[in-house]
């Protein structure tokens, strides 16, 4: 049997009995009374936790079937990942879940070698592209892959879904007690928000380092008081693959038509007033409408209170013109704002529950007032995509694209078609953010505003030069363009579920047929 | 008509196709490569045989590597080509376009 | 279709004719005019190709309220007349004919483009032409270019030829143009077309750029040529009328409409007669402010 849920996708009735899921109802989270699952604490006393041999420490620490996690900082620079997985393959583990905060692409390889071993049989991550992508997609795991937003991985591990008995983390240093930050040593990557959550939480820690500091390092984003063991290695991680490249403003007409839509519909909401916040997120078209923001903060003489989420050079240049009072960072885009992080005491580090997590007594979101963000495809219901490409292949990754989303304004950015392929379609091919949470879509073309959200149809129509369409319309003018591509094909498998930031189910991702 | 050579349209260009047109014996047969082949590859492939009906030319090979062009984009390169091949550049069909 | 002469041509944008991403999105960037180029943008062997992707997005792409304009090959290449064909057989608003130095090189274009509408079925005449001169013999003869063809909207000057042409180079304070400026603008005007300036290229100096435009547009230009999409709102920003202008300008309508209503055919302001060339100027003014968003279609005030 299959049910429609509230964004009207069929989930397979086993697959809400087997894995003890609800499905996705609403966006609004409630007050709910939450048990947090707290992690064994293996007691020491000793001065020195560092160990020379990371063999030692992986078959010291790590058993069939347990759950081992990483973070993602290191972005496409990531040594540590590699360095661990392949001894883990080696040493012949089996039946691992693989619960990391994200899967760049330099994971990939490892990662199909270990489900094809079946050293991984499990995976709990916020997306994944690549060749990684394409064998889930292609059905390489039996089990289903889960996909969890930065708020929800926290949820989930805070309340027990998520319990992982190793984390091996790598830091761009730590003392030999393993007091360890993210912004200093030449693999910096600023804030270490979503590793937070591993240390925190994780049975044993394990930190692995090139940089050994004196005892006490600070300032220490993670604690002695969390880690097991800290393991000296030659190095963590490429400097020059971490961050995003330089951010250098977009020269591409349309991305800056888009851009300036985007800072036309905050300037004239009822947000856009001293003291509001907001999130850009990274990418080309982001880092244009911070720049457009600056110039209208500034004529206009109005201050944000903080600026959220992954942060990159331009928005810690507004905080240095002090049009941006706080920066709460829960990741580094590029080494700007990651070298800025221990010069800036109003740049605060976050973890992943602060920053969005909704099963918490308040998280960073539920304060934000605008939050430009991007997509794959958004449909006529508003409903987005961020992590299934137009041929139904797993792609992308959901972030914090549900969590930020909540916020009071939420505006989609995104080129109306990417060259033959839509955006703005009738029905995404997979919904990762519920379209009640999305208020405006923005083109070249126009904008197109959530019907449900009266009072900004009101105020955004008379913006001079920005077209006012109905997202029907929107979709038509994308239909007119590329055509209608042909409906795409998948098998009754399931190979992926993809999690609301409440822990419901919001759709599922089926097997590629090809 | 018949192909006198073979010839080749458009550039590898995100948004552009490449259409290369032999002769062949057997009708058309297509090699296509597209990232967009699953949604649009039997429409890429219509809309090229259409242009080439209509300069009477009834078998081809015609290998195509499509960059997301748009049905304008491949109609354009399918008619550049075909007049290529035909050698007729100089002195084009206009009742075609 | 909008009047020729109520046209507004503050920026005349250029498009590579063989590119299909800038082709398909040339329409939304708000430029007055869009020019698909088959000339200096297109190397010799995609000349064919070229003008069919042009040819198609026209009969495909929505470019709104657009004048399109067509550069095609010159007259002494082998492109020239298939170039017009395909050109007049799409329907284009305008044929600009590059390196025009006489009248009768317009007129042997519109013997052929007449022909051509006469052989598509396209309405004679409903093809405009316009110029560009590039030489000292084009600016010499710039005024019977402008009048040799009623079909003709406008003449532009093409500085980089010209400045070869006449021993020199092109210059940030454009002394060596003011010459051919004048003489272009001065013909354009008497024979009641349009004029447009050259293009400006380097896209980091957005001083220099702003600084040509402001000269052009005192001068009296109707607008630019464009190499670059990022430069319309500049050229925009630099017609847009003032506050003073535009509450001047409605003062005047207003007074027209009560002379209207009136049936006088006397139009007077605060007790003083309004003279035609201020009744034009104030609906150039209205014009240009409607397109600045400054103020609505029905001429009120847009709040900000």
């Amino acid at each position: 049997m299959k049910l429609k849920n509230n964004v009207g996708r069929e989930i397979p009735d086993e697959i809400l009995k087997e894995k003890g899921y609800q499905s996705f109802q609403t966006v609004d989270f409630g007050n709910s009374v939450i048990q947090r699952d707290a992690p064994k604490v293996h007691a020491t006393t000793e001065n020195n936790k560092v160990v020379d041999s990371l063999q030692d420490v992986v078959l010291k620490t790590v058993k069939d079937g347990m759950t081992i996690s990483f973070h993602h900082h290191f972005r496409e620079g990531d040594y540590v990942f590699n360095k661990v997985m392949r001894l883990i393959i080696d040493y012949g583990f089996k039946n691992l879940t693989l619960a990391p905060s994200s899967l760049t692409n330099v994971m990939n390889e490892i990662v199909v070698e270990a489900i094809g071993k079946g050293v991984v049989t499990n995976i709990t991550s916020s997306g994944m592209r690549g060749t990684l992508g394409d064998a889930i997609s292609h059905g390489a795991l039996k089990n289903p892959v889960i996909f969890r937003s930065h708020g929800g991985r926290a949820r989930a591990i805070e309340s027990g879904k998520i319990k992982i008995d190793v984390a091996f983390l790598g830091v761009p240093n730590s003392d030999a007690m393993g007091n360890a930050n993210g912004m200093d040593g030449k693999t910096a990557f600023g804030s270490l928000g979503y590793a937070l959550m591993d240390a925190k939480y994780a049975e044993k820690v394990v930190l692995v380092t090139d940089n050994i500091k004196p005892y006490p390092n600070t300032p220490a984003s993670i604690k002695q008081t969390q880690v097991d063991y800290v393991v000296k290695v030659d190095a963590v991680g490429d400097p020059d693959k971490i961050g995003s490249g330089a951010t250098r403003f977009t020269k591409d007409p349309k991305e800056l038509k888009i851009a300036k839509t985007v800072n036309e519909v905050i300037t004239h909401s009822p947000y856009f007033k001293e003291g509001f916040s907001f999130q850009t997120g990274s990418g080309g078209a982001a880092l244009a409408v911070t720049r457009f923001l600056r110039q209208s903060m500034i004529a206009n003489q109005i201050k944000a209170s903080f600026a959220l989420g992954g942060i990159t050079k331009p928005t810690i240049d507004l905080l240095e013109e002090g049009l941006v009072q706080k920066v709460m960072d829960v990741q580094d885009f590029d080494e700007g704002a990651a070298i800025s992080m221990h010069k800036n005491k109003n740049q605060q580090e976050i973890d992943a529950s602060w920053y969005a997590d909704p099963a918490n007594k308040g998280a960073m979101v539920d304060a934000l007032d605008v939050v430009i963000l991007s997509a794959l495809e958004v449909d006529t219901q508003f409903n987005v995509n961020v992590i299934s490409g137009s041929d139904g292949v797993i792609r992308g990754a959901i972030g914090g694209h549900q969590d930020a989303a909540t916020a009071k304004l939420t505006i989609i950015s995104a080129p109306l078609v990417r060259g033959r392929i839509a955006t703005v379609v009738p029905n995404v091919t997979t919904v990762v953010t519920p379209g009640d949470s999305v208020d405006v879509v923005v083109t070249e073309i126009g904008i197109a505003i959530n019907p449900k959200r009266k009072d900004l149809l009101k105020l955004l129509t008379k913006i001079p030069g920005v077209p006012v369409l109905t997202i029907e319309e929107m979709q038509k003018k994308a239909q007119e363009k590329v055509g209608i591509p042909k409906q795409l094909e998948f098998t009754n498998r399931v190979v992926a579920l993809v999690e609301y930031r409440d822990g419901s189910l919001i759709d599922v991702i089926n097997e590629v047929k090809e | 008509m018949e192909i006198k050579k073979s010839a080749i349209a458009g550039t590898l260009e995100s948004s552009d196709v490449q259409i290369m047109l032999s002769t062949g014996k057997n009708g058309f047969e297509f090699e296509l490569e597209s990232d967009v082949a699953k949604q649009f590859g039997d429409q890429i492939k219509e809309t090229i045989v259409n242009v080439l009906k209509k300069y009477k030319i009834e078998n081809a090979e015609i290998r195509v590597i499509d960059k997301g062009a748009l049905d304008m984009v491949i109609k354009a390169r399918a008619i550049t080509a075909a007049q290529r091949a035909l050698d007729i550049v100089d002195t084009p069909q206009w009742e075609v376009l | 279709m909008m009047k020729q002469k109520e046209r507004l041509r503050r920026t005349m944008m250029f498009v590579p004719g063989n590119n299909p991403a800038m082709v398909k999105d040339a329409g939304i960037f708000g430029a007055d005019s869009i020019m698909f180029d088959l000339e200096d943008a297109v190397s010799m062997s995609e000349k064919d190709a070229a003008r069919y992707l042009v040819y198609e997005a026209l009969q495909t792409v929505d470019y709104g309220d657009a004048e399109l304009v067509v550069r095609i090959n010159g007259l002494d290449t082998p492109y020239y007349e298939n170039d017009i064909k395909a050109m007049v057989k799409a329907g284009i608003d305008v044929i600009r004919l590059p390196k025009v130095e006489s009248a009768e090189m317009m007129q042997q274009l519109e013997v052929l483009v007449e022909k051509a509408e006469k052989s598509f079925g396209r309405e004679v005449g409903s093809t405009n032409l316009m110029a560009a001169i590039e030489s000292a013999k084009g600016v010499v003869n710039a005024f019977e270019i402008a009048t040799s063809s009623k079909r003709m909207i406008g003449i532009a000057l093409s500085a980089e030829d010209y400045t070869t042409d006449m021993k020199t180079h092109r210059y940030s304070d454009g002394q060596e143009l003011l010459y051919a400026r004048n003489v272009i603008l001065h013909a354009a005007r008497a024979a009641g077309i349009a004029a447009f300036d050259t293009v400006f290229t380097n896209m980091d100096d957005e001083e220099g750029f702003y600084r040509e435009t402001e000269l052009i547009h005192q001068l009296g230009f109707d607008g630019k040529s464009l190499v670059n999409p990022r430069q319309i709102e500049m050229v925009n920003k630099v017609y847009e009328p003032t506050k003073k202008e535009i509450l001047n300008a409605q003062g005047v309508i207003a007074a027209i409409e009560d002379a209207k209503r009136k049936g006088s055919g006397v139009i007077s302001m605060n007790g003083q007669m309004v003279d035609r060339p201020v009744v034009l100027r104030a609906q150039r003014v209205m014009r240009l402010a409607i397109a600045a968003n400054l103020i609505d279609e029905e001429g009120n005030e847009i709040e900000e």
